[in-house]
């Protein structure tokens, strides 16, 4: 008993030690940028305040913390039980994720309908689901063929563009009799156009794989933005493409005059009326995304994608034409990001190069890989949990009394945001939900535990 | 001739930027494979390190010679820069080891983000200048009415990258600690069975990459007297081509490419359009790695199965 006793003594004191020793680093790296700050002062000069109260916090919660987890861990019995338990809340688990799919559909198809849908509500669903929809779209590429883009937003800015350019200068000078219809002629337009610029960029980056893969289409994705800044004439440069035309209900404007929607169906009119409508393109584009990407997954083409992304060597082995196989995972990515893009334009009615930064980039491809890279499901969580989220951080505001008035919960945003990547790489390297289901199998099919795949040189 | 002769001087003080930030991608990378993306808002965090002990030097404790000054603001950001380094791999990097091939770089990524925006929280979305220092100039040509200048920060910025390098070059190259750098860099497994502490190595692999990092955000503080949250993406990104150009994995190579990509970027400014300078650097990252994926330093990859 005695040395029991002793052991949990000297446990307790290196815990101390090393809780102490973390608290020490958490000095040093909180010390100069949160223990001093640079404000402008009057004369443009710089002065100096210092918050140390904040460091000290930050660095005894960092002490508390880290004392907490040491003591924690040492004294669990054995680490296999908190997975065991998992292994007993799994048949639960995925019944519930069968019916999540199906659940959460339903939900999205009445939505408009539900009594507490305000305008608010349906634009936070619209928003959700834009980025659903990118994220399914970008799935085809990171998820099915394994190739990692950081430029996606390159071709949601190709499609925004085309569909700005071409309803508001070559549909007017050519044809404007088309008018009404711009929204269903320039969206198969855009959407084709940011599947060539797909090709376009594809073929050469071919030879490339994963970090360098990565890395060139980032570089691609800031080229299509800084071109887009600089050249005036097409683009508009800084300022953007303004009064791009709203979509009609095929031909039918909504607006109170006698020919627009309301009249025509004999309702009052009502502005939510185009915003009910632009909820249901929106979830009719990405229902036809997640179709078509469940579909695909089953012809050879699809197979040929998550071979790839197993194994590329031996998919070149086996005869699989990986150029055609990779440029066809690109352009079908890049065409659904053209039409997310076209759907952009036509909702908010003026783009700029600002829309398409490195950070949106960032966020599609955290929305596909936190969820779980190749799961549909997971990307619609993910999705609902950065976009949701961050809304739900602006109406905080019980943490204004916490920390007082000048407390502003919208700029912690990407902070909380770029964290949430760290950890849930670090919790989940494979994303929420990540198992996969064979698309062929011997006698039944099963889901997998994604961490029993090895994976090859995509 | 003079304004090449001109061009080629600021080519070269901003190549010696690049070239440091780019040793920080090409050790990473050349140890455990991974492109920390982090790094070039390591070197944006490392100006502020450095604005913030130069504004209590000049203000609180009134140090007047600005020589002085910028020393113990060089070593200071050296040092607190190296902590945060040190932390991001212990933190985002270490327990993705041997986890699947793209965790460490979306680990990365969100790194990159937490870090530009915890400086933008902490210190203020706005831009922060220091007034101007050694501004002063050396006539070295002059034609015409047209003089080729050297700045006296010009010549700091050359003298201090190449005494660092040299410094750097001697530990990589003659310690004990530079030895097992280099042992992990070819068989980490290897390494470890012949006793390497490979988890210590990489670390301080990561705290010297951190500190060249510092070396050059102070040089950068110093030469263009302003900075801001967002000023790591794209030197960041700058440096990586550099380092891809020079042939990745390689340290000579690091800092031929910085120099290269320096010259290329002032060079195009002066004769084409500053408006695409940006777009220069990114193109040749996309040309360098397709046609010369292992850049002009580097050893050709084999691929095994």
């Amino acid at each position: 008993m005695k040395s029991d006793a002793a052991t949990a003594r000297a446990d307790f004191a290196a815990a101390l030690k090393d809780a102490a020793i973390a608290a020490l680093i958490a000095l040093g790296v909180t010390l100069p940028l949160v223990g001093f700050r640079t404000d402008q002062g009057p004369d443009y000069k710089l002065i100096l305040t210092t918050r140390f109260d904040l460091v000290a916090v930050m660095v005894a919660l960092v002490f508390a913390a880290r004392l907490a987890l040491t003591l924690w861990t040492g004294h669990r019995p054995h680490a296999a039980g908190s997975s065991a338990v998992l292994e007993r809340l799994k048949p639960a688990g995925s019944a519930l994720f069968r019916l999540a799919g199906p659940a959460l559909l339903g939900l999205a198809l009445v939505l408009p309908f539900l009594p507490v849908t305000g305008r608010y509500e349906l634009d936070l669903g619209i928003l959700i689901l834009t980025y659903i929809m990118l994220g399914w779209g970008l799935n085809i590429v990171v998820g099915l063929a394994g190739l990692l883009d950081l430029g996606y937003v390159a071709f949601y800015a190709v499609g925004a563009y085309s569909f700005a350019i071409i309803s508001t200068q070559v549909i007017p000078a050519t044809l404007p009799a088309l008018g009404p219809w711009a929204f269903w002629i320039c969206l198969p337009i855009a959407g084709l156009l940011a599947a060539f610029w797909g090709i376009v960029l594809g073929f050469p980056v071919l030879r490339l794989r994963g970090d360098y893969l990565a890395i060139v289409t980032l570089a691609f994705g800031e080229i299509i933005r800084i071109v887009l800044l600089n050249w005036q004439d097409f683009s508009g440069g800084p300022n953007g493409i303004a009064s791009i035309p709203r979509p009609t209900f095929f031909g039918l404007p909504f607006t109170p005059g006698k020919d627009g929607f309301a009249a025509t169906f004999g309702l009052h009119f009502d502005p939510t009326h185009r915003i009910v409508f632009l909820y249901y393109v929106i979830l009719m584009l990405a229902l036809i995304t997640a179709f078509v990407s469940t579909r695909l997954r089953r012809l050879p083409i699809g197979r040929a994608w998550e071979a790839l992304r197993e194994d590329e060597i031996a998919c070149r082995s086996l005869g699989i034409n990986t150029t055609n196989t990779k440029l066809t995972a690109f352009a079908l990515g890049a065409m659904f990001g053209g039409f997310a893009g076209s759907f952009f334009a036509t909702r908010q009615g003026f783009i700029s190069p600002e829309s398409f930064n490195f950070m949106e980039s960032a966020m599609i491809l955290a929305i596909v890989v936190l969820g779980g890279a190749g799961s549909l499901l997971g990307v619609v969580i993910s999705a609902i949990a950065m976009v949701g989220g961050v809304e739900m951080l602006r109406n905080l505001e019980f943490l204004k009394s916490v920390f007082g008035p000048n407390f502003d919960p919208t700029q912690y945003r990407m902070l909380i945001f770029g964290l949430v990547m760290v950890l849930i790489m670090i919790w989940r390297p494979r994303g929420l939900i990540a198992t996969r289901r064979p698309s062929i199998a011997l006698k039944e099919k099963k889901t997998i535990s994604s961490d029993l795949i090895q994976e090859g040189h995509g | 001739m003079e304004v090449f002769v001109q061009q080629l001087i600021n080519g070269l003080t901003l190549g010696s930027i690049y070239g440091l930030i780019a040793i920080g991608y090409t050790m990473v990378f050349g140890i455990i494979g991974m492109v920390n993306f982090a790094h070039g808002d390591v070197f944006m965090v490392s100006a502020f390190i450095a604005l913030i002990a130069f504004l209590i030097l000049t203000t609180w404790l009134g140090v007047g010679s600005v020589v002085l000054a910028l020393l113990i603001v060089l070593i200071v950001s050296m040092l607190f820069t190296s902590i945060v380094g040190w932390t991001i791999e212990r933190l985002a990097y270490r327990p993705l080891r041997g986890s699947f091939r793209l965790a460490p770089l979306i680990s990365a990524i969100g790194m990159s983000i937490f870090l530009m925006n915890f400086v933008q929280v902490t210190q203020g979305p706005r831009n922060k200048p220091v007034p101007p220092m050694l501004s002063d100039v050396i006539v070295v040509m002059q034609e015409g009415s047209y003089q080729v200048t050297i700045s006296y920060k010009q010549i700091i910025i050359i003298v201090v990258t190449s005494v660092m390098l040299a410094c750097f070059w001697y530990v990589v190259q003659k310690t004990p600690l530079g030895r097992a750098q280099r042992a992990c860099e070819q068989d980490r497994k290897m390494a470890a069975l012949l006793g390497v502490n490979v988890d210590r190595t990489i670390s301080l692999t990561f705290v010297m990459g951190a500190a060249l990092a510092a070396v050059a955000g102070t040089m950068y503080l110093m030469y263009y007297g302003v900075v801001s949250f967002a000023d790591g993406f794209v030197p960041g990104v700058k440096a990586f081509t550099a380092a891809v150009l020079g042939g990745i994995g390689s340290l000579p190579g690091a800092v031929l490419g910085g120099l290269l990509i320096g010259l290329i970027e002032t060079l195009w400014s002066a004769y084409f359009s500053v408006e695409y300078k940006d777009v220069a650097a990114f193109s040749i990252l996309a040309i360098v790695l397709i046609f010369m994926p292992q850049g002009i330093l580097g050893k050709p990859e084999v691929e095994k199965v």
